[in-house]
């Protein structure tokens, strides 16, 4: 398999495309060029006023920032670990900005931009990487499940929403649908086969929406396929597409339709947006020892950030002023998440008993009174002395 | 009061749990059409509909993760795992995920969701049909675990279970699934014993016999041999396995002066080893032995021309109970 400069697959010899044909081209959805420049296509019409637009770049540019300045906490020693979702900000606010108030959104670790979307307070996904919390947010309240970590789990969370949606007879008009992200690499997990099988049989309205950003940490999509993403959907019997995930406008649009087919109770369709995690797998990770500097070099060409920001130039829908804006915008923002971050107190000691069952067992009553007593035992001494 | 099997009650607790709430519903494979290897879910998808009872795709994971999505979306889904030996697959997503949610989301996702595992042995079965996979699940915080062992409370633990807001893995013995005994279904639950409580089955004064499950029958038949030899033996069935109700466990042990443990699954970190670690700190000055266990050896499970030599039998508990009074 041979993936050209703008991201279209060749199928390798021997294997064979979605037409059945060897060597076949795959389709990549694409509305804005890496150089800006609007492109049309006949099954996503997009129409978008300027201040859409400009929401859109607000949302890219305040991610990003929110992204940097966790990194830079995360060097200072304030958060155990951070995974940056540098690159992929067209895939998540694109999609995240297609969902309705009552679609739910079941994230990976990864989903920081699809969790602004969702008004999701920023803090939350600190919390859970300082490791004061494994997340700790209610999925009801804004329609967004907790981060899962284990690879591909979420895909079958989401589908039994789905199902959940259908018995409580929520599709069709004005329905609601679900959507699951997931990366690459989970496409290998057998969770994700049964989530697409169990969709598929089921006809659930759930949007499998697959950020391939090409590798699975050190492990390259090679690794994980030998066809494109998209095209596994035809073997589960759904629709499979493939969208440029740099390109904002057309995550949007393509997303928009899947959702809504969802919603009509056309079933389930496999998004696989075509990306680049441009940043380490987390701040653990060194990509240098096992990617070459120039693959990179190629994907800052096709920031998705700065095509947006070139339309909204070319177009005169925005002007320094504009972008002045956002950047005062984000150093606010960086300073609340600097100074909350480093503000955010521990749990107590006592905390760990807590939420375990509905109601606590005398058992972990019992192991956390002998703690408690244990703390004190020395609080106890240093009074003394 | 009416005459059922164990497999009968449970199907009648679990149409009694989809008449009372309609956010039940029952999932897994074969339990529709068929009614389930075992027909425990016998003629609940003709009556609900298969809306509500489910016949899903064949594989373990997508039953407990799809399970989870629908929990959260409000509903109780009840899970067949068609054997014990078959929930491997479902593993991390009960242990990873379904245990979890409740802390990860600080105590605002509950996941009410019961996993039906048929378990044991004693059928003559093939490989994976006759596990006793228990102590994995108790060893999983977040988990209720209870194992049901006659009739009567096969049918008030199972809507019991459903009605839990925690998860909870079920054990039904299987080789008891025909057992028959007298079982109230008319009245409600209200004079049911609660979900967590340990039950004394025959009362006794020389040695606590602890179980549950398949092996309560054996060592109920085990106290009624050792009377006829002038020895009064005490039979608890734990039925909750997580948590224990260690206080009722204590109380009979602080009585009786001596403690055995029983059951199928293999004796090395076994429910036995943390009984016996427990009694010993509770009762240490009370035990006149140590706590002695007949269980299943540190084995995998035997093919079933060996199974009776693997499986304790009324022998073996009694050789234990007999081992106790040798200090």
């Amino acid at each position: 398999m041979t993936v050209d400069a703008d991201g279209a697959v060749t199928a390798a010899p021997g294997s064979l495309g979605l037409d059945g044909q060897q060597g076949s081209r795959a389709e990549l959805i694409q509305l804005l060029t890496p150089e800006g420049e609007r492109a049309e296509h006949p099954d996503y019409p997009l129409e978008l006023t300027a201040d859409e637009v400009k929401g859109l770049y607000r949302d890219l540019a305040l991610v990003r920032r929110i992204d940097t300045e966790a990194i830079a906490l995360q060097r200072q020693g304030e958060l155990g670990i951070w995974a940056s979702l540098l690159g992929q900000e067209a895939a998540q606010i694109g999609s995240g900005r297609a969902l309705g108030p009552r679609d739910m959104a079941f994230p990976t670790y990864r989903e920081h931009g699809v969790a602004w979307c969702r008004g999701l307070d920023p803090m939350k996904l600190l919390e859970l990487f300082r490791g004061v919390s494994h997340g700790g947010w209610d999925p009801q309240e804004h329609h967004f499940h907790l981060y899962t970590i284990v690879i591909g789990s979420q895909t079958l969370h989401a589908t039994g929403y789905a199902m959940g949606i259908q018995r409580d007879g929520a599709v069709g008009e004005d329905g609601e649908a679900v959507i699951v992200y997931f990366g690459d690499g989970a496409t290998s997990q057998g969770d994700v086969s049964e989530a697409f099988i169990w969709a598929s049989v089921f006809n659930a309205p759930v949007v499998f929406f697959c950020q391939n950003n090409q590798w699975a940490i050190s492990e390259p999509l090679e690794r994980q396929s030998r066809i494109p993403l998209y095209q596994r959907a035809r073997g589960f019997g759904f629709p499979g597409v493939r969208v440029d995930g740099n390109d904002v406008f057309a995550c949007l649009a393509v997303t928009r339709k899947a959702m809504q087919a969802a919603r009509e109770g056309q079933g389930p369709t496999l998004i696989e947006a075509f990306t680049y995690r441009m940043g380490a797998h987390t701040t653990t990770d060194d990509p240098t020892r096992y990617r070459l500097a120039s693959e990179l070099e190629a994907w800052k060409l096709k920031d998705p950030i700065e095509r947006v920001k070139a339309y909204l130039v070319r177009s005169g829908a925005a002007g320094t002023a504009f972008f002045e804006d956002i950047e005062t915008e984000a150093d606010q923002i960086g300073r609340h998440i600097r100074q909350a971050c480093r503000a955010m107190p521990d749990p107590g000691p006592l905390a760990i008993f807590e939420n375990v069952y509905a109601e606590p067992t005398s058992l972990l009553q019992s192991e956390r009174e002998q703690y408690a007593a244990y703390l004190d035992s020395f609080t106890g001494e240093e009074a003394a002395q | 009061m009416t005459r059922l099997t164990l497999s009968k009650a449970l199907n009648e607790g679990l149409r009694k749990a989809l008449e009372n709430d309609p956010k039940v519903l029952i999932m897994g494979e074969d339990v529709g059409k068929l009614g389930g290897v075992f027909r425990v879910t016998d003629g609940l998808q003709k009556d609900f509909g298969d809306m509500r009872v489910v016949d899903t795709p064949l594989a373990e994971s997508g039953i407990i993760g799809t399970a989870i999505g629908l929990a959260l979306r409000g509903f109780r889904p009840v899970c067949e795992i068609q054997f014990d030996g078959f929930v491997y697959p479902a593993f991390d997503q009960i242990v990873s995920q379904l245990a979890k949610l409740r802390m990860r989301s600080l105590g605002h996702v509950s996941m009410p969701v019961t996993i039906r595992i048929p378990c044991g042995g004693g059928i003559g079965a093939v490989e994976h049909h006759s596990e006793s996979p228990e102590a994995l699940f108790v060893h999983t915080a977040g988990l209720r675990v209870v194992a049901c062992g006659d009739p009567a409370d096969a049918y008030a633990m199972i809507q019991q279970s459903i009605a839990c807001d925690d998860p909870v893995i079920f054990f039904e013995p299987k080789r008891r699934y025909w057992d028959k005994a007298e079982v109230d279904i008319a009245g409600g639950l209200a004079a049911a014993a609660p979900l967590g409580q340990t039950r004394t089955v025959i009362e006794g004064t020389d040695v606590t016999v602890l179980s549950y499950g398949p092996m309560v029958r054996t060592c109920a038949e085990a106290a009624l041999a050792a009377r006829s030899e002038g020895r009064s033996v005490e039979v608890m069935d734990l039925r909750s396995l997580s948590p224990l109700d260690t206080e009722t466990i204590f109380a009979s042990v602080r009585r009786t002066g001596r403690c055995v443990v029983v059951h199928e699954a293999p004796v090395t970190g076994g429910l036995g080893a943390e009984i016996a670690a427990r009694v010993t700190e509770e009762c240490f000055y009370h035990l006149e032995a140590p706590v002695l266990r007949a269980c299943g050896f540190s084995t995998p499970y035997p093919p079933s021309r060996l199974e009776d030599h693997y499986l304790p039998d009324l022998d073996r508990v009694l050789d234990a109970v007999d081992r106790t009074f040798t200090y």
